[in-house]
């Protein structure tokens, strides 16, 4: 096994295992929110492992930079302690989800071997923030502008409804 | 692992963090005597030898190992003790990707550069290693229980979000100006100069500059050709590294020390240390991004080696250019703390609004301008070629 496969697999596993802690950690909102960042963290190494190194740095600037604190500020401003979350859910929502769970697994699965894709080589400036950027502004020029302007709508709506709530 | 890697990440550590660090808790303390007219610390003594009192740092250390490791009632303990790791690491590891000094060509050996990992995005591995920092303190106000520390700690985050955005928008300038993420290039780009009135010629105003204005000459630094970007990123990463006149997580008639009410001992030394390490590297990222890291003005890299290798022979000059590089871009950074050790004992300290008003109404549409008008700059200079 080479050096970057072994990256790859301890990565791994550590983005499943804090995926999974932040799905478990119901009582504990905090202990969830961290393991999303953890997940968010290790996700990173794994782009740095496919040289996507770009893509990596955003990763760890803008989710677990940015949202992810976010995400900590809102729930310690409604500061949620654990005796609030009730611990009974009721029994048919639990069969569902797991269920829903065993269903998604399985066509996981079944979809694998075939959607595999084969190794190729990369060319040498790969994931670097020159191609991206190119790619951004020349082939994917149309896209990125209407993505900005989803993003102007959303900003205008969060400062719409903030002015509503303070008049 | 290669020896050589080994020697510069030692000495990443040890001058940068365990030597620098320590030290410049003297010099905040004399500094500020010395600005408020009073002698300052000098009574720590080993045997009645006290050098200006550089004993202090031991004496701290040795102080806050020997209090009370205090944990509240109700904190949560896992993540009490997490968060000072989680502040004074990402400071510590931001060193990795400053240049302290250019490539070398030792004859009969590989060419070195004297940096821990060369990064093409070095600039954006700092800013995803400064967002990280948040943690630190976000952290240490919820996992103590208590209502200052919480208070504190959201407006610690809050500041250090807003004024993460601000600090990415007020370096792009410098990014289009050297056409590079990378550190270690912009380092290089910097070895050089260029004519300050220049641009007369390149723009057809006059055919010939006359000798004199040709001959006034600066180092293409990023501070001469980004003067704007300068002034507000030193804001915004001060205003990053929380203190004063930034330092509004704390405020002793309001909510005490903020996040750091529930700390003693060591824990709390782990959070005022990484603010001072937070400094050299604040230093050492303004010298490499707007002051020429190593180089020294006026006498590029190959001039000194160029002019050096006849007299001793090539291994000895570059050696000596090495440790002249070096040294320039220590003296760099002592001279950029020291900067800030006047901004942090001249100014009066912010109103909370003050600083929100001051990132997102003042530095933000200010360094939006910066970037155009340095794009469209750039597209006139390069169109008149």
């Amino acid at each position: 096994m080479s050096f970057a496969a072994a990256v790859f697999y301890v990565l791994a596993l550590l983005a499943v295992v804090s995926a999974l802690g932040m799905v478990l950690n119901v009582r504990n909102t905090i202990a969830g929110a961290m393991s999303l960042v953890v997940t968010m963290i290790a996700l990173a190494g794994i782009y740095v492992v496919l040289d996507a190194h770009l893509v990596a740095v955003l990763q760890i600037m803008v989710y677990a930079g940015a949202i992810l604190v976010l995400f900590l500020f809102v729930v310690m401003l409604l500061n949620l302690r654990s005796d609030e979350f009730s611990p009974s859910r009721s029994r048919l929502v639990k069969l569902a989800g797991v269920a829903l769970g065993v269903w998604a697994l399985g066509s996981f699965l079944a979809l694998l071997p075939g959607a595999l894709p084969k190794v190729v080589e990369i060319p040498a400036d790969f994931g670097s923030y020159r191609q991206v950027g190119l790619s951004l502004y020349r082939t994917y020029d149309v896209a990125f502008e209407v993505t900005s302007f989803i993003l102007l709508a959303a900003i205008v709506g969060a400062v719409v409804l903030a002015k509503r709530r303070l008049s | 692992m290669p020896i050589d890697v080994i020697i510069k990440v030692l000495f990443i550590i040890l001058v940068c963090v365990a030597a620098f660090a320590p030290v410049i808790t003297w010099v905040e303390r004399k500094q500020s005597a010395v600005m408020q007219d009073r002698i300052g610390a000098n009574r720590a003594n080993i045997g009645g030898l006290t050098i200006l009192g550089l004993f202090h740092p031991v004496a701290d250390v040795l102080k806050l190992i020997g209090k009370e490791d205090f944990v509240p009632d109700g904190a949560n303990r896992f993540l009490h003790a997490l968060a000072p790791i989680l502040a004074a690491i990402p400071a510590i590891i931001a060193f990795a990707v400053i240049p302290y000094g250019a490539t070398y060509q030792f004859p009969g050996f590989e060419p070195t550069t004297l940096v821990g990992a060369d990064l093409d995005w070095g600039l954006l591995y700092i800013f995803a290693i400064g967002s990280l920092a948040t943690y630190g303190s976000v952290l240490a106000g919820w996992a103590s229980n208590n209502n200052w520390s919480m208070l504190g700690s959201l407006r610690a985050s809050a500041q250090m979000i807003s004024y993460e955005v601000t600090m990415g928008l007020s370096v792009v300038g410098v990014f289009m100006v050297f056409q590079t993420l990378k550190l270690t290039d912009m380092a290089v780009a910097q070895d050089a100069t260029f004519r300050l009135f220049g641009f007369l010629e390149t723009f057809g105003v006059v055919q010939n500059l006359p000798g004199w204005l040709s001959w006034l000459q600066v180092p293409f630094w990023g501070v001469f050709v980004q003067p704007l970007g300068f002034v507000m990123f030193l804001t915004c990463i001060m205003a990053e590294n929380k203190r004063p006149p930034f330092d509004l997580p704390e405020g002793e008639s309001e909510i005490v020390a903020g996040y750091l009410v529930e700390y003693s001992g060591m824990r709390f030394g782990l959070f005022y240390m990484s603010e001072f390490i937070e400094v050299v590297v604040i230093a050492a990222l303004l010298a490499t991004v707007f002051f020429g890291g190593w180089s020294i003005p006026y006498l590029s890299k190959d001039s000194i080696i160029g002019g050096l290798t006849p007299m001793m022979g090539a291994t000895l000059a570059t050696a000596l250019c090495m440790i002249a590089h070096v040294a320039t871009f220590l003296l760099k950074v002592v001279i950029l703390i020291w900067l800030q050790m006047q901004i942090r004992w001249t100014l009066p300290r912010f109103r909370y609004d003050q600083v929100m008003d001051l990132c997102w109404k003042i530095i933000l549409p200010l360094s939006l301008v910066n970037i155009f008008v340095t794009g469209a700059l750039i597209l006139l200079v390069q169109g008149a070629k």
